[in-house]
């Protein structure tokens, strides 16, 4: 017996059915939840009364979020952890990716691999390590920095006592950046890495005949060839730092600390609707986020965009 | 060949014979969390009894898991239990909104059966509008545990200690002297029972009827001066509940008082510091001071299959009304019943090994009865995180207290009417 053919898409439908699996799942958990969204930051919802509770308050929920002294505070939170974590990230990674690319041939995989490491690792997984290694009594962190303590000179910068990490507002901050700086080093490490490969060798060769030393050819050479991978790098850094959710929620338990000291913008529209039952306000507030997110983009694209000569 | 065949399709008839009446049989779902999950699983046998054919199906969770899950099955009426466990602080919530059945109409009539349950629990499940929207089934009456070998140690005695909390303070500065041991666990701890003391009828903790903040009021001012008391004279471990170095704390009786739900003495027994049992004892809480922490209710959930709704009253009532159910769940998980009836039963006189022989049941079921309901309001959650925050700002940074106050108003008076 003959097989039976298999069913043939004729290629005017092919298109259509070979796009449907992404386009529905990108309208169930992409465009839906935005709409949602957009729609609810216009309403009040008491969420337990059930979807029908919902009434329309014009722009009452982007009121609210702009006079709330929060909401400005998580702002400013957000701000502060996208600088102190987000700049280290490009200028450790840039000439960090330079020696890679110039020190390493054969283990230079190796060793990008390590630095990628902390990227692809369980959020959860960090924040248990984490919250050990700042522990006040027993962290290691406080242990370096008690020996530390004992060298003549250096020593009188640290501080005195013991820094209780996670509990003191001051130190919450410091804390949260190094862990989202350690985490995104490694990713922004191999965006420079493979923009600098793309640079022609006969550049180099062309200056080191001129004379120019390994920093003259860093400065005129390097940096001005991996611009637009600096622009792409610092733009995801950008977002990601406004967004910054996961690092800050699971080492404050979600409260957002002392003083509210680790409470980003995405952790505080987060609490407004699922602790303090007010999902028009957070809806408001994330769309007022992401206006800030696309400001800051756009100066971004300014910053770094080609300059006509 | 053709025999096995026939006997297979035998088989497969009778089998389906038998799943006729199987597939008629009815099932609820109940959704709780842990320990109420057990409190249910083992009333399940008299449940059969009484409904051979109605299959109980428990769904467990994490509390606040659980609660996150209530909340999204509220909004959109997609799996919803038939029967749902709410703690008090939940409960609250829960009854701002219309996702919870109206127990007081017909056919529940709950207010029926209001004089059978410790009037403050039948209260925090009242609306001011005359709804009442769940079943209480276990109370926390508050008690302060302390430790009574390091009490003697430092010559004092009980009434030392809960006379007044100028004397409950002073008795720290003793204890701390002459045993090395904090007061209590936290100075937040004076501020959380303060709070709650010398509520006006009809005022919440934070908010009056009308949504005005209550924050700046001379109850709060008290509880923050209180607590900075303790603090300045150095009488707390600075180490929050449930956190390892609490445990430990009491482990190593490093903390001479806890203030807590009746059911901490059960936890302190059976896992938090076994160690040291026979050296706690309970007393009532300082200054005449009667508190509730925690409590645990049942509710159905108005969009929920009303065809199951008869059933689930009927297991309601089963955990809320019956004595014998009630009892069980105090003898196997501490849960301090919410039952009147059962308060005559010969366990409230037992003595407890875990407190030197004392009879404390018989202290908290008084305590119990004292307690009086406070009015929830919608923001609650977020006054306390308010409150909490301005108290640290005092604590570690030396804030003035009418500032701090002033400040907590001004965010709640924002946040009020929302």
């Amino acid at each position: 017996m003959k097989p039976l053919p298999l069913p043939r898409l004729s290629p005017r439908w092919a298109p259509y059915a070979l796009l449907a699996p992404f386009l529905l799942l990108f309208l169930v958990f992409g465009l839906f939840p935005l709409a949602f969204s957009l729609y609810l930051s216009f309403q009040s919802w008491e969420p337990t009364s059930g979807l029908a509770a919902m009434h329309y308050v014009g722009l009452d929920n982007f009121a609210f979020a702009l006079r709330d002294e929060w909401f400005w505070k998580s702002l400013a939170n957000t701000g502060w952890l996208a600088l102190a974590s987000g700049l280290p990230q490009h200028l450790v990674a840039i000439p960090l990716a330079s020696f890679l690319h110039l020190g390493f041939k054969r283990w230079r995989n190796a060793v990008v691999g390590a630095y990628f490491l902390p990227y692809i690792t369980s959020s959860v997984a960090i924040a248990i390590l984490f919250s050990s290694l700042f522990s006040t009594d027993y962290g290691l962190i406080n242990l370096l920095l008690a020996l530390l303590r004992e060298l003549p000179l250096l020593g009188a910068l640290l501080p005195a006592q013991a820094v209780d990490w996670l509990n003191d507002p001051d130190a919450l901050k410091p804390a949260i950046s190094m862990i989202v700086f350690w985490r995104y080093v490694g990713f922004n490490v191999v965006l420079y890495l493979a923009a600098l490969q793309t640079i022609p060798p006969d550049l180099y060769e062309a200056a080191t005949m001129d004379g120019a030393g390994r920093l003259q050819q860093f400065f005129h050479i390097t940096l001005p060839s991996i611009r637009p991978m600096i622009f792409f790098g610092v733009t995801l850094s950008v977002i990601g730092g406004l967004q910054l959710f996961e690092e800050p929620f699971i080492l404050t338990g979600g409260k957002g600390g002392s003083d509210q000291a680790g409470m980003t913008a995405a952790v505080y529209l987060y609490r407004n609707a699922f602790d303090f039952n007010d999902f028009g306000a957070a809806s408001a507030m994330s769309w007022l986020l992401f206006l800030v997110v696309a400001l800051l983009t756009w100066l971004t694209n300014r910053a770094f965009r080609p300059r006509a000569r | 060949m053709r025999l096995a065949a026939r006997t297979l399709v035998g088989i497969c008839m009778s089998v389906g014979l038998l799943a006729v009446p199987a597939a008629a049989q009815q099932s609820i779902t109940v959704a709780a969390f842990p320990a109420v999950d057990e409190i249910v699983r083992a009333a399940l046998p008299a449940w059969q009894q009484l409904h051979p054919n109605v299959e109980v199906k428990v769904v467990s969770r994490e509390l606040n898991d659980h609660h996150t899950a209530m909340t999204t099955a509220l909004s959109t009426a997609v799996y919803l239990p038939d029967v749902m466990a709410l703690e008090v602080g939940y409960l609250g919530r829960f009854a701002q909104g219309a996702g919870l059945e109206d127990l007081a109409r017909p056919p529940y009539e709950l207010r029926r059966y209001q004089s059978r349950f410790v009037p403050y629990a039948f209260e925090q499940a009242s609306t001011p509008a005359g709804a009442v929207l769940a079943v209480p089934t276990d109370i926390g009456p508050g008690t302060l545990l302390y430790r009574q070998d390091l009490l003697a140690k430092a010559g004092l005695v009980e009434a030392d200690l809960n006379g007044s909390w100028d004397g409950y303070v002073a008795a720290g500065v003793k204890i701390k002297a002459a045993t090395g041991a904090y007061l209590l666990a936290h100075a937040r701890d004076m501020k959380d029972i303060l709070i709650r003391t010398g509520i006006r009828p009809g005022e919440g903790m934070y908010f009056d009827k009308d949504s005005r903040p209550l924050v700046t009021t001379p109850r709060f001012v008290r509880a923050f001066e209180l607590a900075r008391a303790v603090r300045q004279q150095k009488l707390d471990a600075r180490v929050t509940a449930w956190s390892s170095d609490w445990s430990e704390g009491f482990k190593r009786g490093g903390i001479a008082t806890q203030m807590s739900g009746a059911w901490l003495a059960g936890h302190l027994n059976n896992w938090l510091a076994p160690s040291t049992r026979g050296l706690w004892r309970a007393a009532q809480l300082p200054e005449g001071a009667f508190a509730a922490y925690g409590g645990t209710f049942f509710a159905i959930p108005r969009l929920a299959d009303a065809a199951n709704k008869p059933l689930a009253w009927q297991f309601i009532q089963l955990m809320t009304l019956n004595r014998a159910r009630q009892l069980a769940a105090f003898k196997s998980q501490d849960a301090f019943p919410a039952l009147l009836e059962t308060y005559d039963d010969a366990f409230f006189d037992e003595p407890l090994a875990f407190l030197g022989g004392q009879r404390a049941r018989r202290d908290w079921r008084t305590a119990a009865g004292r307690i009086r309901a406070v009015q929830v309001h919608k923001q609650d959650a977020f006054a306390r995180e308010v409150i909490d925050t301005e108290l640290d700002k005092v604590l570690e940074r030396g804030k003035a207290i009418d500032r701090a106050l002033a400040d907590a108003q001004r965010l709640l008076q924002q946040r009020a009417l929302r």
